[in-house]
Parts: C-alpha cells; structure tokens; sequence
C-alpha cells in the first residue's frame, strides 16, 4: 500500500471557492444566532460582500496564472490534481460570480411585493392553513434563501473546475440540491412552486444516479477518475470499448439533464414556471454556465480522444434541442414557460458551438475556437436571461405576478420603458444584430462550419427562424395588441432590481456592439488543462 | 468620415426626437433628415463619376472574427445613398398630420423610426464589409416593424408580424451563408469579411453554389420575387403610405443591391450557373405580379403588387449579364424608387380624402380634384413605361437585353407592358373618371403642402426621362467592373 500523502492546497489560487464556501457557511450561522430582524440586512450584505471578495480574487489569480507544464493551458491543478483552475475554470468562475450578484440583488428585492421579498414566510405552514396565514400577517420571510444560493454558487464553481469525476459529482450535488430547495419556495402559487420543487428534486436525483453509474463504469474502463488519466486510456485504447462508450452516455444524461437538452428537457417549463422568479432567474443562467463548463472540460479533456464517438451524438441532441425547444415554446401561453422552452432551443444552440471541437492545429490564425464561442454566447445568454426573468417579475395584476402572455398585451403603452428592455432582451435571444446574442449565435455556427458540421449548422438556421417566430409574437402581443380588462400593471422596483435589469441590458447591448474585448478574454482564457 | 457622418445624422436625429418635447419632435425630425440630404448631396459632389470604391473608410470592428467598419461607395452605392436621403424628408413630411391619427402610435414615434431606418439603409448601401452589411441589413428591420405594426389600418400588427418573419427567415439564410464566407477566408489563411479580401477568394464551384442559394434566398424575399413575395401586399395594404414608400422604394432596393454585390460580385460562377432558374423566376414575378395587380380592388395593394413585377424586371436586367441589361437595371432602380413613391403618396393623399382604399368605393375624382388626378395619371403612366418618362428608359433598356439573351425571355417581359398599361390605366378609369359617387362628399384637391410635396419627384420622372445622362455615367463603371468580374465580354471593354 502506498504511503499517504497530504496534497497540498493552493490556497492562493482557491480563494474565490473558499470564500463563497465560508461566506455560505457563515450564512448558516447567522440564520442561527442572529435576531429575526437583523438577518435579512446581514445576509444581503454578507453575500454580496462574499461575492465581490471572490470576484476580485478571480481577477487577481487569472492576472497570475501561469503557463501549465509547457503546454498550450495556462493554470494550476490544485488540491492533488482534483480541481483545474485554468483560463476556462476563472472565465466561467467570474461570469457565474457576476450572474450571481444579480441573483442576490433579485432576491433581496422587497419592493414589489408589498414589503415582503419573493420568499415564501413560512416555507412548513401547509398551504391554505392558519399557520400560513399567521405567517404572512408577521410578515415573515425565509433569509435562508441566501446561504442556499452561496452554496449554490459553490457547486456551479466546482462544477467546471472538477478534473475527476468524484469532484465533478459533488459539484453537481452541491450545485443541485440547494436549487431544489430554492425552487419551491415561492410566495404565491406555493402549491405549483412545491410541485416544482419536487419533481426538479426526482428527476434531478435520477440523473445523478446515471451520472454516477457512468463514472463507476469508466472507472472500470479507465481505471482512474482522473481526466488526464481516462484521456491517456482513451488514447492508448485500452480495455473495453464498450464500457466506455456506456459510460460516456450515462455520464451524458446526467449532464445533458442539468442544461436542459432534449430528450432531458421535460423538467425545465414545470421549474422555470413554479419556482420563484428571481430563482428562476438565477438558476437558469447560472446553471447552463457551470454545467456547459462541466461539459466542455469531461469531453474535451476527458473524452477528447474518442471525439468520433460522442460527437455524432450531439449533433442529434444538439438539433434535437433547437427544433423541440422552438415549437414547443410557440404553443405556450405563459411568459415563464416560454422562456423555459426558449432556454431548452438555447441549449441546442450552445451544443452547436461545443462539438465544433477541432484540433488547435486545423484552426487558422486568429480563428474562433470553440471553447472561445461556446464562452461567449454562456456570457450573453447569462445576462439576457437573467435580466428577461428579472421583467417578467415586475408586471403584475392584483394576483403577484402576472405571466400569462396575453395579458401582457398593451405593455407598450402602460410602460414604454420596460415593454422596450423586455424587447431588445427577446430580440437578443433572436440573435438580432446589434444585440448580443447575433455574436454568440455567430460564433458558435462559426465553429460548427469550420469543423464540418454543416447539416447541424443549416438545422440551427431554420430552427432559428422558429425561434425569432416565437419572440416576435410576444413583442407583438405587447405592443400592438388591445388590452385584456385593464391592462397589466408595472410595479416600480427598488433600486436592487432596476440595477440588475439595466445591467443585463447595458452587457446585452454592449457585446452586440462591441464584443471584441469579451471575445478576447475568451480568447486569453485558452485551452483547458489536458 | 462623409459616410459615417451620413449615418450618424440620422441615427443622433431618431434618439434626439424620441425624446425633445411632443410639439417640437417633427420639426426636430425634419431638421435632421434635412441635414442627412445636405450630407448626401455633399458626400455626391465628392464622388467621381470614375467608378470604384471612393470615400472609403476602414477600421477594424471585432478582431477575434475578421469584422471591419469598413464603408465606401461605388456608383451603385452613390445612386441609393441619393435615393434614401431625398425619400426620406419627402416621407416625413407626407406623414406630418397623418401619422398623428387616431389609432397611429404618434407623430414622434413615426419621425424617430423613419430617421432610424434611414440610418441603417445608408449603412447597408455603404457597408463594404460583409458581416456589417449583414449586420445593418437585420437592424433594417426592427424600425421597419415598429412603423407597419404602428401606423397605418386595423390588421397592421399581424401584417408587420409576418413581414418581420419573412425577412428575418431570409436574413437567417443568408447568415448561414455569410458564416460559410468567413469559414473559406479562414481556410485560406486569415479570417476576413472585407469585401476586397473576399473578392480576392478563389472559391471551389460547389461551395459557390451553396453560398449564392444562401444569398439570393435572403435578397429574392426581400427584392422582392415569385414565390416569396407574399408579404409585400400585405404590408402595403395596412402600413401607411410613407412606410410603404421606405419599404418598396428604400429597403426592398437592398434585395436588387445586394444580388450585384455580392452574388454576382463575390460568386460570379454560381450566379452565371444559376441563371436560367433566376431568369425564369424573375418573368413569372414580371407577368403575375402585372396579373394579379389588375385583379385588386385595394389602391395600396395593387400599387404593392406592381412592385413584384418591377422588381422582376431588375431581377432580369441583372441577370442577363450584358451591360445593357445591367445599366437597365440599375437605373429601374432608381426610376421604380421615384416612380412608386410619386404613386403611393398621391394613392396616400387620395384615401386620406376619400376615407377608403377600395377601387369599387370611388370614382369621378377627376371632376373636382384634377390636380391630384393628375398627379396619379402620371405616376401611372410612368408605372406602364410612357416614353418621356424616366421608367420608359430603363425599361427599355433592359427589355433590348433581354431580347440579346434569347428571343423567348424579351418576348415575355414585352407582354408586362401590356399589361402594366391594363392596371395603371384601369385603376385611373375607375378612380377618376366617371360619375361622382353620390352621397358622399366630393373630393377636395391637393393643397399646396401636398403638391409642394409631390412634385419633385414628379419633376424627377420627366427629367431623368429626358436627360438621363447623369445617372448613366456613374452607373457605367459599375456594371463594367461587375460584368468583368463576371467574366463577360462586352462591347467597348478596354480589360
């Protein structure tokens, strides 16, 4: 038996992980000791505060990292080689940071709601029961949102960090099970808010359960979890073949689960819809971020040898996606499930951009590569997303929030402004030029084309005209249709909200217009760690 | 910099009159689109009738992709520079009181979004670099959408939703062709969307043909032309008059500039091999766009639907690759913008009076407003190509070319006159002549604003006719450089 080694800690370098773990845990104290009332204002500022912190550590390590054991990556592998911090892991750590803020800012808000945030007062009182009312009479709300979220923010790091697969697992579960919680703690409509959190919480733990039974069977291919060591496996083909291809697409499902992809899509409307809306925000561009890292590094790093058997796949999955997301989203009638599905179409968009993976030596000087577009259109996608579902929970009627379609209509005269940024953030999510989601999708078809993928390619073309259908029906709907009764109404946010949707939209305009220093910096972010 | 600042002019005036005071916004507008003329009428006197690409400016726009700022103007360029910049004020202010109706979105809002569109059409028609054509050939659309789906008759919204869809498809597919331009340049060393360095490509015939598919796709629906034509009646039919003429004379123009650009520019084999379909395609637009303009009762689509078979005589002029056909062309250009928006606004002006736009609704016009008869006498014989006007020229022109390419092609496209003589002169019979329709009140005469409006372009039609030497010479030295880049001998080519 060899000796035991004690593995040194960079601490240096994992410092954001750290602090977003310790702030998230800190959290968990404050919620234990502190007064009733001075929870809400400590949590807000503790996360935000841990957040910043971390985001400036992310800057200060990618200034000082290094170029990795002569090769192409620049980055370290911490903790025994379990975590790759490389350009990829701190592009992806400083957008989730960032998209987290505005989480914590959507969360924070209280003035939409009478007073009270988005958070249900009592998440145990049974709906319907004297217990809740009391509760909403106190005004109670659940601070514990917070912590949850920080350790939320912890797995979506972890998760395209990992460089094995046992961290990658709990970068998933730690990512995961705080979201589960968090989806069913809506305010109003707790019952179809709990419903979502539940069937989230089922499906969500049968796609661990592949994605472990994937990583016993590589593990059983490769003899390693280690990512350097499956790629030198798959190189040197050694043992069954068989065992690795069915652990390649059970590790798939698990991950392919968590951004949405079809056939793994039928959670995302039931979620996106019930579950709170500021969480729906978070979670749906956050989630796709950590878990498009997570994907790019197992089949890039990992897997980037047997490139011939997985790439097939995703050019099925990956139109599969667009086409599905883009009629399904056509038929539905709520704004929330629209969006859903419109994420779903996402997904195969993004799929797009990954497996146009190609060898760095067929890229041409100065071209696009993958990992370079697929970070780009996250980054768009992040804040576009974030800021349409950070609208959708400011146009209300006397029930909460009011996310039938139709009774949107008239939006335009009630409030130009809004119904105009909720505009250019569906116009974004047309891929419009001059808004940043014409750069993200030209980048990713780019990449796809360059590496011959040419029938995909053509698919996300007419799926793209689908798409920008149903976009254009609710800018129609808000405009130039007549009012259902008396209109929707638009509750004035407190600067929290208003402060993330102008963001969302200032990045949103931004990279369409000027996306050369973002392209750059996915540029410098380079290759993963092989 | 003359381009940029002819871009910016407008852009600045449409966020500056979205946002001065309700009462000083069309004043505001109008000093802006005035300005943009000025600057065109400047940025003309510094061209040289020599030919190339002049004015040019670039700079680079996004590195990591090959995207160039990169503008500049050949004759063609020039020609629609010219025809938007004098469009543009003679809209705004057809569209003064109306757009300030009841049910329209507001004078502000029409004057903000013309100026914005006006500022993108400069871009697409001075943008040498592939991907910001592209680029402000989708943002074309946005302001195009908002003033369809804001003013006009009830239905607009459903008809702008289908115009924007329909351009958008077209957009998409030709995104993917754009994306397969950069994807070659890449593979032959460095990415560039630079018109000069694609120019330059030596592309493979296949690949030409995919990516020629993808290009005229995007500019046979926007042109537009048989079979993708189907949202152009619609439009014309709810919009206001004055959007119909950015449409029909400014932006379906990119669709006809866009196929001498870049398809016979940059991929002269797959537009030669492609030919015979596109020859084909553009006399059916010829003959069933005269068909079915005879058979509308609406004055606004049948103007619409006159336009599909204009259209189609560029399509054919272009593509019959003579200089003759290609100067044709060109000219129809500028001729159908002038023409069609003489007839549209007195069509404007007309339904403005008579409350409907329904052909069967009218009648005896002539009897107490001769003046605007008149006026659409003219616009009508100028549509069915009367010598003396500026339409007859070109039309000519481009039916003698289509005689040199085969006997059959010229003897079609001469039947179009027959029949653009039925629906001009039909719509003139029923509108204006006969009886005055009892029971309703007769119909005023054009005040002086309104022919103060008009008659430029009238004056326009009956010079160019005329006199259309001016417009020849700068169109010369494009349709030679495109037809040597085509690879077609011409009489006189000293290359």
């Amino acid at each position: 038996m060899t000796e035991f080694v004690k593995p040194s800690v960079e601490y240096f370098e994992l410092w954001p992980l750290l602090v977003v773990f310790g702030v998230a845990c800190l959290g968990v104290v404050v919620e234990a000791f502190a007064p009733r009332g001075a929870r809400y204002v400590a949590q807000v500022v503790l996360s935000l505060g841990g957040l910043v912190a971390a985001l400036v550590g992310v800057v200060l390590v990618a200034r000082d990292v290094q170029t990795y054991d002569d090769g192409a990556a620049r980055g370290v592998l911490a903790i025994g080689g379990t975590i790759a911090i490389d350009g990829p892991s701190l592009f992806i750590w400083g957008l989730v940071l960032a998209l987290a803020i505005g989480g914590v800012l959507l969360f924070a808000e209280r003035h939409l709601d009478g007073g009270v945030s988005a958070f249900a007062g009592q998440a145990s009182a049974v709906p319907g029961t004297d217990a809740e009312t009391a509760a909403i009479a106190a005004n109670r709300e659940h601070t514990e949102v917070y912590p949850l979220m920080m350790f939320a923010v912890f797995g979506m790091m972890l998760f395209p960090a990992a460089n094995d697969l046992l961290t990658m697992f709990v970068g998933l579960e730690v990512l995961s099970l705080p979201l589960y919680l968090l989806s069913g703690l809506a305010r109003r409509r707790r019952l179809l808010s709990q419903e979502a959190a539940l069937k989230y919480f089922l499906l969500g733990a049968f796609s661990s359960g592949f994605f472990l039974y994937g990583a016993a069977l590589i593990y059983g291919y490769a003899g390693s979890m280690d990512f350097a060591a499956i790629n030198e496996a798959v190189r040197n083909d050694v043992g069954s073949s068989s065992l690795l291809l069915i652990g390649t697409g059970l590790l798939s499902v698990g991950l392919l689960f968590k951004v949405g992809a079809v056939p793994f899509q039928a959670w995302t409307p039931d979620v996106y819809q019930g579950a709170p809306t500021p969480v729906t925000a978070f979670m749906a561009a956050g989630t796709k971020v950590a878990a498009f890292g997570a994907i790019m590094r197992l089949f890039y790093v990992a897997l980037g040898a047997d490139r011939w058997s997985w790439q097939p796949m995703l050019w099925i999955i990956a139109v599969l996606s667009m086409f599905v997301g883009a009629a399904l989203a056509i038929t539905q009638s709520d704004i929330k499930r629209l969006l859903a599905y419109s994420s779903v179409a996402h997904t195969g968009f993004i799929l797009t951009g990954v497996l146009g993976l190609q060898a760095t030596d067929q890229l041409a000087l100065g071209e696009i590569s993958s990992v370079q577009a697929v970070l780009f259109y996250l980054t768009t996608y992040g804040f576009a997303t974030i800021g349409a579902f950070a609208v959708v929970s400011l146009v209300r009627d006397s029930g909460g929030e009011t996310t039938a379609i139709d009774r949107w209509a008239g939006l335009g005269k009630e409030s130009p402004v809004v119904a105009a940024v909720f505009a250019f953030f569906l116009l974004a999510m047309a891929g419009i030029p001059l808004t940043s989601g014409f750069v993200g999708k030209l980048a990713v078809f780019s990449v796809a084309l360059a590496a011959g993928a040419w029938p995909v390619v053509v698919a996300a073309v007419i799926a793209s005209i689908v798409a920008a259908f149903l976009y254009i029906r609710v800018i129609k709907v808000m405009y130039f249709d007549e009012p259902v009764g008396d209109g929707p109404r638009v509750a004035y946010p407190s600067v929290l909200t208003a402060t993330t949707i102008a963001v969302g939209a200032a990045v949103t305009l931004a990279l369409g217009v000027l996306p050369g220093p973002v392209l750059d910096l996915a540029a410098v972010a380079g290759e993963f760690i092989r | 910099m003359m381009l940029t600042v002819l871009i910016l002019l407008p852009l600045v005036g449409a966020v500056v009159t979205a946002f001065v005071p309700g009462a000083l916004a069309r004043l505001v507008g109008l000093g802006f689109a005035a300005a943009t003329l000025v600057a065109g009428i400047a940025a003309a006197t510094q061209y040289d009738a020599g030919g190339g690409m002049q004015l040019t400016e670039t700079h680079t726009w996004i590195e990591a992709l090959g995207v160039h700022y990169a503008l500049g103007v050949d004759g063609l360029g020039l020609l629609m520079v010219l025809l938007t910049v004098v469009l543009v004020p003679i809209v705004l202010l057809a569209g003064w009181r109306e757009s300030e109706a009841e049910g329209n979105g507001g004078a502000k809002a029409f004057f903000a979004w013309t100026l914005a569109l006006e500022a993108m059409s400069l871009a697409v028609f001075t943008a040498t670099d592939v991907l910001l054509f592209y680029v402000v050939f989708e943002a074309t659309l946005i302001p195009a959408y908002f003033l369809i789906g804001g003013f006009g008759r009830a239905g607009r919204g459903r008809a702008a939703t289908k115009f924007l869809i329909y351009q958008l498809a077209g957009g998409l597919v030709m995104l993917a062709s754009v994306i397969g331009l950069y994807v070659v340049s890449a593979n032959s060393g460095t990415p560039s969307f630079l018109l000069s360095d694609l120019a330059a490509l030596d592309i493979d015939p296949i690949t030409q043909r995919w990516l020629f598919a993808g290009f005229f796709i995007a500019f046979a629906i926007k042109a537009p032309m048989f079979p993708v034509h189907t949202w152009l009646a619609d439009t014309t039919e709810k919009a206001t008059p004055g959007t119909s003429v950015l449409l029909v004379c400014i932006l379906d123009k990119i669709g006809t500039f866009g196929m001498l650009r870049f398809c016979l520019g940059l991929l002269p084999d797959a537009s030669q091999w492609a030919t015979p379909v596109v020859v084909v395609l553009a006399l059916v637009s010829i003959i069933y766009g005269a068909l079915v303009a005879i058979g509308q009762d609406d004055v606004l689509r049948l103007i619409g639907l006159t336009s599909l078979s204009h259209f189609g005589f560029i399509v054919l002029g272009i593509f019959v690759f003579s200089s003759t056909g290609g100067t044709g062309a060109i000219l129809y250009m500028v001729n159908h913008g002038i023409a069609t928006a003489l007839m549209f606004l007195v069509a404007g002006f007309l339904i403005q009076r008579t409350g409907t736009a329904s052909i069967r609704a009218m009648g005896g016009v002539e009897k107490t407003a001769p003046v605007l008869a008149g006026f659409f006498l003219v616009a009508g014989l100028a549509a069915c190509g009367l010598p003396g006007l500026s339409p007859f020229v070109s039309e000519l022109m481009v039916i003698i070319a289509a005689f040199e390419h085969h006997w059959l092609v010229g003897s079609v496209a001469v039947l179009a006159i027959v029949l653009a003589a039925f629906y001009a002169l039909w719509m003139y019979q029923r509108t204006m002549t006969g009886p005055a329709l009892t029971g309703v009140a007769p119909v005023v005469d054009l005040d002086r604003r309104e022919v103060g409006i008009v008659a430029p372009l009238l004056l326009a039609l009956v010079l160019f006719g005329f006199y259309p030497m001016p417009l020849l010479d700068v169109i010369n030295p494009v349709v030679h450089d495109t037809l040597a880049g085509v690879g077609v001998a011409q009489e006189g080519g000293h290359q």
